[in-house]
């Protein structure tokens, strides 16, 4: 009897807690609809916003920003983060593990504990200072180093699972060991890294602290990437803390594009992984 | 007349501190079969590895003595293991297609990536390739579709097409069947038997019975060490040595 009772009460509290975490997910996503959904129109898709004062206006060039941030931030971490992978996955199945990589290994899982702000701190001091601008370069700098922990051991992890039998099967092709590691291995580790570069790219593009010193954000278009740009984030929360009403409609609306991106990109990531299962 | 394609001399090898084979020797004759028997453990995948240098991918592995291929040894300082390879192909006991290839590009990735770009030339081998491991008829209309959407034993036909696309003048097989069904084996049997008319072939079997049908010579290992290697048919009828024979007859193993 005692058993059951057990059981019952466990079986409650755990489906609670699945409920409940699918509920918090809803009330954001339902909260940020209802308020963002009124404001949508095409012209948020397609004007830059209007002088202040005058009602009206998109997001344009925050919604095209916030993309070449991203774009550039990746284009620079993912081979420079694949790379580490390989070379932490390699060296941790060679006979002796070099000391590097258990030093590097640990810097990583530091540098994803920075704070988003520090590092954003950090790419100003190295990058806007000296070049006395705000400049996209600079954001994508700082969103960059925050994919660099997931990507890296992302890649380390999936590298890793590739079954022995496969560089086996490779290297008995008379395959040499570099055109194995990156022709055949990271062929079939490919899935499972994409769908962790997705997941970086999910949290970067809602990143606002690292931007706010370094993309700074732009109410135009950006004239060159050497020059400040606008950000999703960034106008939102420019937006977001203004006193004025049409401007925090706006806000709600640019959460809601924000939150739909976000998703698309997470549920791409499953597809991806699916597809080869 | 018999031509020894490849001669295993004096072969010891070790993991770390570990002897896994003790100084044997072996005559491999051209287009024959020869099968290495033996129960769990006692080297027989060691054995093969050595042939192909596969074991030297395992960190701390040591091999001494030789393995002659058409005369020279391959573990000469100036044989590139590479080379080895390509000439000595290998069947593992999975099959294990590359997972996100094609079933085309399975059979192709050995040729591109040794560095072959006639597109022609790769079209056709893989055809050839296909043909030859039996499979072709069965995946000529999903040439495009993944590997691992095959059976059991197509995934493995499709790993010995893999490997007969580098023309491999030698054909290791380590324990080829045992993932699969009694129909699965009876085609790779069959298969082996086919190619032995333009391979040498070296299969592991912990299937005696399997041993009896496909092979012209049997070595049976024990412990490391080669205990009897002759002909098949005088191995399973008239063994020599009393270990065989306990073997032959099921009382260990």
């Amino acid at each position: 009897m005692k058993r059951k009772i057990i059981d019952k009460i466990m079986q409650f509290l755990i489906y609670t807690s699945g409920v409940l975490v699918c509920f918090v997910l809803l009330i954001i996503l339902g909260y940020i609809v209802l308020k963002g959904i009124s404001s949508l129109s095409l012209d948020f898709f397609i004007r830059l916003p209007k002088p202040v004062g005058e009602v009206g206006g998109g997001m344009v060039n925050a919604i095209v920003g916030s993309f070449i941030l991203v774009l550039l931030s990746t284009l620079w971490s993912v081979p420079i983060g694949v790379l580490s992978g390989v070379y932490l996955a390699e060296s941790s199945s060679s006979a002796k593990p070099s000391n590097f990589s258990s030093v590097l290994r640990f810097l990583l899982d530091v540098l994803s504990g920075v704070p988003s702000i520090v590092i954003g701190i950090f790419a100003y001091s190295l990058i806007v200072l000296p070049m006395k601008k705000f400049s996209a370069i600079a954001g994508s700098f700082a969103l960059g180093i925050i994919m660099l922990p997931t990507i890296t051991r992302t890649a380390e992890e999936m590298i890793k699972m590739v079954p022995r039998s496969i560089k086996e099967a490779s290297l008995a092709l008379g395959i040499n060991y570099w055109k194995t590691v990156f022709f055949v291995i990271l062929n079939t580790a490919k899935p499972g890294i994409l769908t962790g570069i997705l997941i970086a790219v999910a949290r970067i593009f809602g990143e606002t602290a690292p931007l706010l010193f370094t993309a700074f954000g732009n109410r135009f278009w950006h004239r060159s990437l050497f020059e400040p740009i606008a950000a999703l984030p960034l106008q939102i929360f420019a937006y977001a803390i203004s006193p004025y009403d049409d401007w925090h409609k706006q806000a709600w609306a640019g959460a809601l594009i924000l939150i739909l991106i976000v998703y698309i990109i997470i549920f791409m990531s499953r597809k991806i992984l699916l597809k080869y299962r | 007349m018999l031509e020894t394609k490849l001669e295993i001399k004096n072969l010891s090898a070790w993991y770390s501190e570990h002897q896994v084979l003790k100084n044997v020797s072996i005559p491999i004759y051209k287009n024959k079969v020869a099968a290495i028997i033996g129960p769990s453990g006692c080297g027989k995948s060691t054995l093969i590895r050595c042939i192909n240098r596969l074991h030297e991918i395992v960190p701390n592995a040591k091999v001494e003595g030789q393995v002659l291929l058409d005369g020279k040894n391959i573990y000469d300082i100036d044989v590139d293991p590479m080379e080895v390879r390509k000439k000595v192909g290998m069947v593992f006991q999975q099959p294990n297609p590359f997972p996100t290839m094609t079933i085309f590009d399975n059979v192709a990735v050995g040729l591109k990536l040794n560095g072959v770009k006639d597109k022609k030339l790769i079209q056709s081998t893989v055809i050839n390739a296909l043909k030859e491991a039996g499979l072709y008829e069965e995946v000529k209309d999903k040439l495009h579709h993944y590997g691992t959407h095959l059976s059991g034993g197509q995934q493995q036909r499709l790993c010995i097409a893999r490997t007969l696309a580098l023309r491999p003048e030698v054909i290791l097989f380590d324990e080829p069947c045992s993932a699969l069904d009694p129909i699965s084996t009876a085609k790779i049997e069959d298969l082996i038997l086919e190619l032995k008319k333009n391979h040498t072939i070296i299969i592991v079997t912990h299937n005696l019975q399997q041993a009896a049908r496909v092979s012209e010579y049997t070595a049976f290992l024990y412990l490391g060490e080669l205990i009897e290697f002759g002909l098949t048919e005088s191995i399973f009828t008239a063994p020599k040595m009393k270990k065989t024979e306990e073997y032959i007859m099921g009382r260990f193993g």
